[in-house]
């Protein structure tokens, strides 16, 4: 098992938000800045290290007609664990990032890889792939939200470097969303080629 | 008097996918063709009233009383998961055309963040039974009409010339942009509407 | 080792252990986290007590909860933190995308010490300047105004500046000023009877 690939695969070849297009509903709405993209991207990511390797774990004992209830339990809880830390220790996080946060149950990526991969890998290799997809997810969202908290608020990471005046607002609301994401996703075709 | 800003809130200003990001997967998924986005829209309605229903419910009457509210994302989810397996078995048997055109998006009803988002907005807005069904009612009527208009549009652009760095989703997601920019145009028509009606 | 078989008698046994054991690690959590989550509810609030009194040393003395019934006929509640200084009242009103909800610090003369928005649903970059455009040193500052003459944006006369392009939002925010200022009155009446 090439552990390195398998990460490598995650963070480009098989990248959810450029090459994927999963999990679009929290990647359009919780870009409106670089932190909020990160955060979100990060919180993400534990839960699928999370859910890869219990799912992996558990894969021999269960039977295959009932395996998408017991992934989906196994995904809402700790997703609800996530919320109870995080509501606990960055109330910051769960003001930004508000109803995303449950929603990350229905994040497709994370059934999608527990389908396609923990099922039927090692944990370890499970662990390793979840490390990847994460970081491909974050390093996405985290694109996102830069190139929209630039062009839209002036600042990155709430380093505010350019004057009110030259903001483009229209990047910080919903149609801004799928419009940078039309065009990365753009940029990355052609890069593709 | 108040359902009627709820509808028209929901389905206009602040349109479930064009501005509250809820429901993107299936939008972009499901429609290239008005046909099918159609009937997913309706799908997707019988399934999120239904579900808004139930978790209410439940959330009222089982969570909160026994202290679990903790357990809301599991119930709930599971809830959901029920109700479109149920959905799946009605419609094999009363429509198997149907059942066809939909093919794998029903089973993918249940991650539509869509249906889950409504359930928890509803009691996070802590709605009534009454309010709520209206909003999840409204809310899949906007998740409909966002849905077959942009299937419409979507149709046209199949005829036209793009160029090729901006095929697929690249330019499916600039006009998401434009049709969500479209429907900014109505914010601030439920606060007209408001001061029309008399209610603060 | 072989997966188990789809029988009903596995499926059940296998999901309905998981869903407890998920149901006893989530009731583990939820007892180790219910209070850091109350004590960050309670640090946020004494954070925003603080910074609406203009004091890094206030102790909220009683806490009153008003119902007044306001111009429409609706019930609207104030939650009022009396302190030495005088009292920080929460106030909400309907913004231009949903309610606002703001924390408003008097002194004893009725005069303003400071304000927090609680929680809003403004349009970033328009309304949702309201946290910042009407504090001290701003061009729309209402701190050291006094409400007995309630505060009006210029455009209805009054004296405060509007948020550019934010007409609804500024006008909401001040009336919430503006009822929490009633609020404080009617409830030091009551008080003084």
């Amino acid at each position: 098992m090439n552990y390195l690939n398998i990460i490598k695969n995650g963070i480009i070849k098989d990248n959810p938000t450029f090459v994927l297009m999963l999990g679009m509903c929290p990647t359009l709405a919780t870009t409106t800045s670089a932190l909020n993209g990160l955060s979100m991207g990060l919180a993400t990511m534990t839960v699928l290290l999370c859910t890869n390797v219990v799912i992996s774990c558990i894969k021999n004992i269960t039977p295959d007609k009932v395996r998408i209830p017991v992934f989906i339990v196994v995904i809402a809880a700790f997703v609800t664990l996530l919320q109870m830390a995080i509501k606990a220790y960055l109330p910051d996080i769960d003001k930004a990032l508000g109803l995303f946060i449950p929603l990350i149950v229905v994040n497709c990526i994370i059934l999608g890889r527990a389908e396609a991969f923990a099922a039927k890998n090692t944990p370890l290799a499970s662990l390793v792939d979840g490390i990847g997809i994460g970081l491909g997810f974050t390093l996405g969202l985290t694109l996102l939200g830069i190139v929209r908290e630039v062009l839209g608020s002036g600042a990155i990471f709430g380093w505010v470097f350019i004057p009110d005046n030259y903001n483009i607002l229209l990047f910080v609301l919903a149609p801004g969303a799928f419009i940078t994401l039309g065009y990365l996703i753009a940029i990355v075709n052609k890069l593709k080629k | 008097m108040e359902y009627i800003l709820i509808f028209i809130s929901a389905i206009f200003v602040n349109n479930i996918v064009l501005a509250q990001f809820l429901g993107i997967c299936p939008f972009l998924g499901v429609s290239k063709k008005i046909g099918t986005s159609m009937g997913m829209s309706m799908a997707v309605a019988f399934v999120m009233v239904l579900a808004t229903l139930v978790t209410w419910l439940v959330q009222t009457f089982v969570l909160v009383p026994a202290n679990l509210e903790y357990l809301q994302t599991i119930v709930f989810i599971l809830v959901i998961a029920s109700l479109v397996q149920m959905v799946e078995i009605i419609l094999k048997k009363l429509s198997p055309i149907l059942y066809q055109a939909l093919g794998i998006f029903l089973p993918l009803i249940t991650t539509n963040c869509a249906v889950l988002g409504v359930a928890i907005l509803v009691i996070q807005k802590e709605m009534n039974l009454g309010q709520s069904l209206v909003y999840a009612f409204s809310t899949a009527i906007g998740f409909g009409l966002a849905l077959t208009v942009f299937a419409g549009i979507r149709e046209q652009l199949e005829l036209t010339n793009i160029p090729k760095g901006m095929r697929g989703m690249a330019i499916v997601l600039v006009t998401a942009g434009l049709l969500s920019l479209a429907f900014m145009g109505f914010s601030g028509v439920d606060v007209g509407l408001r001061k029309l009606m008399g209610i603060e | 080792m072989k997966k188990l078989e789809s029988t009903l008698l596995n499926m059940v046994l296998v999901l309905t252990s998981v869903t407890v054991l998920m149901g006893f690690i989530l009731a583990y959590m939820n007892h180790l986290t219910i209070n850091p989550i109350a004590l960050q509810k309670e640090k946020t609030l004494n954070e925003g007590i603080k910074s609406v009194m203009a004091s890094s040393d206030i102790e909220v003395t009683s806490v009153d909860t008003l119902r007044l019934h306001c111009a429409k006929g609706k019930e609207q509640a104030f939650v009022i933190y009396h302190n030495k200084k005088g009292a920080a009242i929460e106030s909400t009103t309907l913004g231009f995308g949903g309610p606002l909800k703001v924390l408003v610090g008097f002194d004893v003369q009725g005069a303003i010490l400071g304000y927090t928005i609680l929680e809003h649903q403004e349009t970033p970059g328009l309304g949702a300047k309201a946290d910042q455009w009407f504090q001290e040193g701003q061009n729309g500052c209402i701190v050291g105004l006094n409400p007995s003459d309630s505060l009006y944006v210029k455009k209805d006369g009054g004296q405060v500046d509007a948020i550019t392009a934010s007409t609804i939002t500024s006008r909401a925010f001040l009336l919430a000023v503006n009822n929490a200022y009633q609020a404080y009155i009617s409830n030091r009446k009551e008080d003084k009877q």
